[in-house]
Parts: structure tokens; sequence; C-alpha cells
């Protein structure tokens, strides 16, 4: 090993270790939810997309959310982040209470909020600017620059993306195959590590070799993260989950359990029907 | 549908090209208002040149390629470089250097003006003013582009010089001629800053909210959104309409002619009276000359050069179209 290649694994050592003591001030909270629903509802104008919701999100671990298509999955996602400000006719009511805090208070800051709670979007989204920009884009809105370099690195080869990427990071982001802007939507995403990440569909787009490879990191993720992840795919929800919350047309969250006892026992006929394919 | 025995046959038919008298029509109606368009541009081009000629020869340029053979009277290296023009005067100068002197000015100093007010309103429009506001600024905007020049030139001497800089520099005990290049920047500023912020606010929302998503989702402010995410992405219509009002002001006449005066001038400060190369433009071509003559033909040379200039903007237009054009799926 090169000396040069030595320097740069010991600062990845070291962004390791100081994540790791930052984590630890969480640990004391472990058993409580990171994330507390609360008769969450969504209005588009009249339209009404989510029924009231109550769910509990534990903390470090992969919560699946599966339902038809159009059923609010992507629109609940949405309500975690607050990106539903961005959409005018959205109306948001009940709560969601992230470590305790609810996130509707007149005094929550969503740009800060977005700083702990990262999303992966259902279509890639890159800028367009380089591939290396990309990833290094929220590392330098949130001022994380030192080791900016060994950040970036980590981010791309933990969405699977750096070897295809090494030699090109100044190339645009654009030029990229679609499955290749959706890892790197995910390296976006993680690389100012966020506490929470949402991910909508973020394997929808790739090749069996690279949806392993997303899996395998999102259970790699979930030792320091908490992950709500949207699929369609209901082996990925039964393989990566430990939870799942099943939504059905109507934007209704009919049953919400251990993973295993959604896919294995669930309590509701529909979600049964939907599972096993006899549903829309 | 074919009702053909053999059905491969049939479909073959379908799929074979058709003789349609009605496509042709259309097409040629069609190519001949191009034409129209494009022959009038040659036409323009050919008069532009060929009085330009009798202006630098003894003779026209149809009478040179006839006849051939043709003297120079005014040097190129006059025409140019010269610092003085005096077209009609008894010991005239054809030095085109004043009038290029006052047309940048006003084009320099009124982009100072124009870009950035139009591009912070832009900004503004696009990306943190509400819907309602939004639909009501835009036809606001289109109204001040709609303003006749003239009407601009009224409100220079009007309003912005006697008013406005005149009194602001006597206080520091400057005199401020009433005829200055200051106020033509000014207005001509002014008239160019719907240009720059509808065309740059049109390059704006064409870019996806994906791409605004994608940022907010990190945790940007919406500065950060603006300045980083949209401003990059758009930025080939941006510097579009940064070229289309400099083109404008380059071109632009009656503003200029009453703001700033008609007196050909080598001078930096803008508080004097100076011409540009179309204000000499209407100032001669009231008439005055003789058809023919050198004073007349000068105004050709002018235009021109004008002509040359203009183009020159519009092909860096292109370019600069080509060059950043971002291309999203
Ligand atoms: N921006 C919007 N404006 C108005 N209605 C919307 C908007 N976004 C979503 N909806 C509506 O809300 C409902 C839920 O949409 P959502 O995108 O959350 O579904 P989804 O479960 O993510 O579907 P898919 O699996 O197809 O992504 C749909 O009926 C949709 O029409
Ligand atoms: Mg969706």
């Amino acid at each position: 090993m090169s000396s040069q290649e030595q320097t740069q694994s010991n600062a990845e050592l070291e962004i390791e270790t100081e994540i790791q003591s930052e984590r630890s001030d969480r640990e004391t909270r472990a058993d409580e939810p990171v994330l507390e629903v609360r008769e969450l509802d969504v209005h588009y104008g009249d339209e009404r997309a989510l029924q009231p919701v109550n769910a509990d999100i534990p903390e470090k671990k992969v919560t699946a959310i599966i339902g038809p298509s159009g059923c609010g999955k992507s629109t609940f996602l949405r309500c975690v982040n607050r990106m539903n400000d961005q959409i005018d006719v959205c109306s948001v009511g009940g709560e969601l209470y992230f470590h305790g805090k609810n996130v509707y208070d007149d005094d929550v800051d969503p740009v800060a909020l977005r700083r702990k709670i990262g999303q992966v979007f259902q279509r890639p989204n890159p800028f367009p600017k380089s591939i290396y920009d990309n990833v290094a884009y929220g590392l330098r809105i949130q001022g994380k620059t030192d080791d900016l370099d060994t950040r970036v690195e980590r981010a791309l080869r933990r969405a699977a993306l750096w070897s295809e990427v090494e030699d090109r990071l100044d190339e645009s982001a654009l030029d990229l195959s679609g499955g290749q802007q959706q890892r790197l939507c995910i390296a976006r995403a993680i690389a100012p590590d966020p506490e929470v990440l949402l991910m909508d569909e973020p394997a929808s787009a790739l090749d069996p070799i690279a949806t392993a490879k997303v899996e395998d990191l999102i259970e790699d993720l979930a030792e320091n993260y908490t992950v709500v992840i949207v699929t369609h795919n209901m082996q990925q929800a039964a393989r990566i989950s430990d939870k799942t919350a099943v939504f059905l047309t109507g934007g209704e969250l009919v049953e919400f359990d251990d993973t295993t006892t959604i896919f294995e026992n669930p309590a509701n006929q529909a979600v049964e029907d939907y599972i096993t394919g006899k549903f829309g | 549908m074919s009702t053909d025995t053999d059905p491969s046959q049939g479909f073959a038919d379908e799929i074979v090209r058709k003789d349609n008298a009605e496509n042709r029509r259309v097409r040629r109606g069609l190519f001949g208002c191009a034409a129209i368009t494009v022959l009038t541009t040659v036409a323009i081009f050919v008069v532009l040149i060929d009085n330009a000629f009798g202006f630098f020869f003894d003779v026209r340029l149809y009478e040179a390629t006839l006849q051939g053979g043709a003297t120079q009277q005014i040097t190129f290296t006059e025409y140019f470089t010269g610092a003085r023009w005096a077209p009609s005067h008894s010991t005239p100068d054809f030095g085109i250097l004043p009038l290029i002197n006052g047309t940048l000015m006003v084009t320099v100093g009124a982009a100072f003006v124009s870009i950035p007010i139009g591009t912070a309103t832009a900004i503004y429009l696009s990306e943190y003013a509400r819907p309602e506001v939004r639909s009501k600024l835009k036809p606001a905007l289109e109204v001040l582009a709609g303003v006749p020049t003239i009407v601009y030139g009224f409100f220079a001497i009007s309003f912005i010089t006697p008013i406005f800089i005149r009194p602001f520099f006597e206080l520091f005990g400057v005199r401020a001629s009433f005829f200055n290049a200051l106020a033509a920047i000014i207005v001509v500023g002014i008239m160019t800053i719907p240009m720059v912020a509808s065309i740059s606010e049109d390059a704006m929302q064409a870019v996806p909210d994906d791409l605004r998503n994608g940022a907010y989702a990190l945790g940007a402010s919406r500065h950060e959104v603006s300045m980083g995410v949209v401003l990059p992405a758009s930025i080939s219509g941006v510097f579009a309409s940064y070229i289309l009002a400099i083109s404008r002001a380059i071109g632009e006449t009656m503003a200029v002619t009453l703001a700033m005066g008609a007196q050909p001038r080598m001078s930096l400060s803008p508080l004097v009276e100076m011409m540009t190369m179309t204000s000499f433009m209407v100032s001669r071509a009231r008439g005055e000359s003789a058809v023919g003559s050198i004073d007349y033909q000068s105004l050709f040379a002018v235009g021109l050069t004008l002509f040359v200039m203009t183009l020159a903007a519009n092909l860096l237009n292109d370019y600069i179209k080509r060059r950043y054009r971002e291309v999203y799926q």
C-alpha cells in the first residue's frame, strides 16, 4: 500500500470514528422511536391523499413502505422532511415527531430538518454539474468541507458507483446512465451523513447486480441510520426491512408491523391479498 | 385498413410514401414566407455594401464591378482609427471612433444597469415570488417593454437629467451637460431590464422542479437553490438574454438621440454630450445631404459597421446557446 493510500484510509477512519461518537449521543435514546406519526393526513387542494396515519418508526432500522401506485407512499415520505412545503396546493394536518419534536411546529426550520433527514427521489435528479460536485453539493452547503475528497469517495463507494466513475469525476453527471444517476443520487444523499434516510424506490431503475449492492448498502446503513424505503418489490421489502407499512388505495395505512408478521401472517385480509398478488 | 388477400403485401402498401399534392402546396407556401425574410436581409446587406463601397472608393460597387477599377478616396485606416467625425464640415474628417465611443459608452453602461437588475428580477419572479405576485408582475414587465423608445427619451430629458442627474452632480460642484451619456445609459438600461428579466425568467422556469427538490432535500436554503442550482442550470438562456439586451442597446436610436445629443466626441465622461452611430444616422437621414455625396454615403458605411456589430452579437448568442445548453431527460 502506498503512503498516499495509507493517509487516505487514515482520514477515512478518522471520519468514521467522528461519526461513531456523534452517533453514541443518540444511543441513549435508542429505545424510543425516532419518528412518531400522529393522525397525519394530507390534502392536495380538496383531494385527500392520506387518511390519518399513525405509526412509530424505530431508530436504526429499515422500514419498508409498500402499496399500489398512487396510494400515497411518496406523499408520506415527503411529509417526513417537509418537502411537501414545496407544493403549493399541499396541506398537511396532524403531527409528526422527530426525536419528540413536532416537525410541523412553527419554530421548526425545514432547512435544518432536511440536513438531518435526507432523501433519494423516485426519479434520478442529478444536478447539471460534475459527478464530484454533485456528491459534494450537500457537504458544501452544510459546511462539511474538511476532507471533502475522502467524503466524496466514501459516499460513491458505498453507493456502489466508485469503480465506474473514479476516472471521470469531472465529467457531467448528466452523461451517466439512468441507473448510474440513481446511485449518484444515493451517494449525494448519504454524503452529508443524515440521521434518517428516505428512499423512494431507489432500485427501480437498477439492474440486479446494482440492486443487490444497493440492498447491501441499505443493510449497512441501518447500523447507523434510520432508513425508510418505498418499494414496489415485495421480495426486496421482505429481504431488507425490519418493519413494513402497507398503504392501500385511498391513502390509508392499513397495516404496520414487523416485516415477518406482514409477510407471513398479516392481520388484514386486504393486505394478504395485496401481498399474494390478488389485489390491484 | 387494407382488405388485401395477402396481408403482408397490404401492410407494405400502407407504409409506402404516397404522393401528396396538398403537402407540397403547404410546403411551398411556407418556404415562400421563409424566403421573404431571407431575401430582405440579403437585399439590405447588398444595399449597405454597395453604398458603403461608394463611400470608401470613388465609384459604387456595381459600377466598379461592371467597368473595373476604383480609386480609394477614404482609407480604412482613416475610417477605423480617425478620432474626428465631421462629414459635412468644410474640412471633413471621417474617423468613426467618436461614434463607436458613444455607442459603446451607452451599451456597456446600460449593461451595468440592466444585467444585475434584470437577473435579480428574474430570480425573484422565478424562485421567490408567490404565484399571485408573479402573475401580476410579469405582465407589468411586458408593458414596460412595450413603451415606445421615444417616450423613454422624453423621460430622460424631462425627468432624469433635470431632476436627478444635474442636481446630484451640482452637489459635488460638477456641471452635467443638458444632453449627457449618463441619462442615455440610465434609460437604455431601464428599457432593456424587461428583456433580461423576462427571457432569464423563462429559462429559470424551464429548470425541472426535480433539481430544486434535490437541492432542498439536502438542506439548501432558497438562496442556495437559486444561485447554486437554478442559475447555473439556466445559464445559457440567461446569457442569451444579456446578449439580446446588449444588441438592443447597440441599435437603440430614439432614446439615445434625445437623451445624449448629437455631438461626436471622444470622451469617457458620462456627463458630456456625445453621439452614437445610430444618432448620427437619424440626424443625417433627414435629407439635408445630397444623394450620392460622400456625406450621404457615410451613412451607409456607418450603417454597415452597426450591422456587423449586431450580427457579431447574434452569432455570439448562438455560440453561447450551443456551448452551454444542458440536456434534461
Ligand atoms: N403534487 C401533487 N399535486 C396534486 N396531487 C398530487 C401531487 N402529488 C401526488 N398527488 C396525488 O396524491 C396521490 C398519491 O400520490 P403519490 O405520489 O404519493 O403516490 P405513490 O404511492 O408514491 O405512487 P407511485 O407508486 O406511483 O409512486 C395520487 O392520487 C396523486 O394523484
Ligand atoms: Mg411515488
